[in-house]
């Protein structure tokens, strides 16, 4: 048997009105109101196993990962062949696509950089990239 | 039964998640100021460096390979071990926090369902995934029994870091009792273990074949309970809520030696202040304020002066300007010029948990006006994380503060120290 945790559930902000309430007809728009929106609800999956990069460079853009880019990474998440994943290379992480066959390798998404082929023993994958946050006037720069 | 679960070499472990390139290598971390070491990963173990080695020693010998040294980033250590705790909550009913990298678990009712041991491995199996944290589970039916077993799971590699000492098995927890030394028992301070050699207990069996009311009788109440604990009788329950402190102390020592009143005010002035916002963050009231001042007692070429000055109040308070006010009072006297400073800090005692109290006709300081929504837009503004606010006696840009030359980026709390991830 093996005991799996289960999702926690986060704390969510709810909207508390502090206007008066009035005891005659009630505002229209309060039957409207559900809840308000967590972004951590939308972009985690494993709290406590869950960091942010910032990315730095350009050999990803064919994979719509920009320079400067907030990364969201999940280290729990198990890599697989065709994930995006954060790796150790030396000091640094860097940033490239899993490719786990035909033999293992680091596939930056752009035509300029080489593939990387890491030693399967020495190879540190710190996680797998689950959302890329664009500051979108910073891409658009960037595209034009 | 309980459960222990403690992280291995955890501070140095913290400063290699970011920085790939400490695999394998020998990293240190120093106290506050760099004074010296207080955690080491398991390479700098092998090298033999001690825990409480200063600094100086060791930045002046010469080991075989390359130490990475880092000044204390609370910051980052605070922020891990939530993560770790939060993990340990999602398979265990009930915790309590024990310490930065320690939680005490409830494991009642666990074996109608699993093996102690199978729990174990999957609880380490969990957090390693979660966090890449190895952790020691150590299990018993006492806390202090959980200690001892989370010690030998340490002690002896072929535990695997999981061991658990069950009323079923009685001749297995005599065993581990009888090599444990009664210095590295929960509860036993060196000074009590010195006391207890020198009537002939050394090991932890020794203790608890003593007769708990001899023990009360020459030493403690809490020890006593040790002894029982470790014959299996719980006496120390879990505590989910934290007990109310009786006490708060805010010191530090200097990165610079101070020598002039006006910086040992600002010093003085920020203790006080941080002290204050502990104690509205306990809820407590206090009305006993203490300040102390002190040369370092190591130095050979100067003469040692410390002195400390205790102030009462009529009317408990948790107002910051009246703790400040009260430690400015009490600083004045015990000041003595021509010295230099290693060490101040502010004390809180004599606790209520309101600030109602019976009105002195005499009282020279009344309760000021609106104080606690001040306080309250104070703490609110400085924990909000956007801003700060100080009071302006603890200076614009004080020299005496921490030294901390050798810190870590904040990774997972500051969105401008995230890590950096090459993509070129």
């Amino acid at each position: 048997m093996m005991l799996t945790p289960t999702e926690s559930a986060q704390a969510l902000a709810l909207p508390l009105f502090l206007e008066m309430v009035p005891c005659g007809f009630p505002p229209p728009a309060q039957d409207y109101v559900e809840k308000e929106l967590d972004l951590n609800e939308y972009c985690i999956r494993h709290r406590s196993a869950t960091y942010y990069l910032r990315a730095h460079g350009d050999s990803m853009r064919d994979g719509f990962l920009f320079n400067g880019d907030l990364l969201v990474v999940d280290s729990a998440m198990k890599p697989e062949h065709g994930d995006i994943v954060v790796a150790g290379m030396g000091a640094e992480f860097t940033v490239k696509r899993l490719q786990t066959r035909p033999k293992l390798c680091l596939q930056p998404m752009n035509p300029a950089f080489p593939p990387i082929y890491p030693d399967p023993d020495e190879l540190q994958i710190f996680g797998v990239v689950t959302h890329i946050i664009h500051r979108t006037r910073e891409v658009i720069k960037f595209l034009d | 039964m309980f459960g222990l679960a403690d992280v291995n070499s955890f501070y140095a472990s913290c400063e290699k998640v970011f920085r790939p390139d400490l695999k394998g290598w020998p990293v240190v971390v120093l106290s506050n100021n760099d004074g010296c070491c207080i955690a080491r990963s398991p390479e700098a173990k092998r090298l033999g460096i001690k825990k409480g080695d200063p600094w100086f020693k060791i930045r002046e010998q010469t080991f075989a390979e390359k130490i990475h040294v880092f000044s204390s980033n609370y910051e980052l250590y605070a922020s891990m071990s939530n993560r770790v705790m939060s993990c340990l909550e999602e398979m265990a009913p009930r915790v309590e926090q024990y310490s930065i990298d320690e939680m005490f678990l409830d494991l009642r009712g666990l074996e109608t369902a699993i093996s102690y041991e199978t729990f174990g491995a999957q609880l380490r199996a969990h957090v390693q995934t979660c966090t890449r944290r190895t952790i020691g589970v150590g299990m018993g039916p006492t806390k202090t029994l959980a200690k001892s077993a989370q010690w030998a799971s340490k002690e002896w590699p072929a535990f695997r870091g999981v061991l658990a000492l069950t009323p079923g098995n009685p001749a297995r927890t005599e065993k581990l009792l009888s090599l444990q030394p009664v210095q590295e028992l929960w509860g036993v301070g060196s000074r009590i273990a010195r006391t207890l050699n020198t009537m002939g207990i050394t090991t932890a069996l020794q203790l608890a074949r003593t007769n708990p009311a001899f023990i009360r009788k020459n030493f403690s109440v809490v020890l006593e309970r040790t002894v029982r604990e470790l014959n299996g009788e719980s006496c120390i329950p879990l505590e989910e809520a934290p007990p109310a402190k009786q006490q708060i102390v805010c010191s530090r020592v200097f990165g610079e030696r101070i020598v002039t009143l006006e910086d040992m005010r600002q010093a003085v002035c920020q203790y006080a202040e941080r002290a204050a916002e502990k104690l509205r963050g306990e809820r407590q009231y206090c009305r006993h304020i203490s300040v102390f001042i002190k040369t370092s007692p190591y130095s050979a070429s100067e003469p040692y002066y410390g002195n400390v000055a205790v102030e009462k109040l009529l009317t408990a308070t948790q107002d910051t300007r009246d703790i400040i006010a009260a430690a400015m009072r009490g600083l004045e006297p015990i000041w003595r010029g021509g010295h230099r400073y290693a060490k101040a800090g502010i004390m809180l005692n004599d606790f209520t948990a309101t600030g109602l109290a019976q009105l002195n006709l005499f009282d020279e300081q009344p309760p000021r006006p609106h104080s606690q929504e001040l306080m309250n837009v104070l703490d609110g503004i400085n924990q909000s994380g956007l801003g700060q606010v100080w009071f302006a006696g603890r200076g614009i840009a004080p020299q005496w503060k921490m030294k901390r030359e050798m810190l870590s980026p904040a990774y997972t709390t500051r969105l401008k120290e995230i890590p950096l991830a090459r993509i070129g």
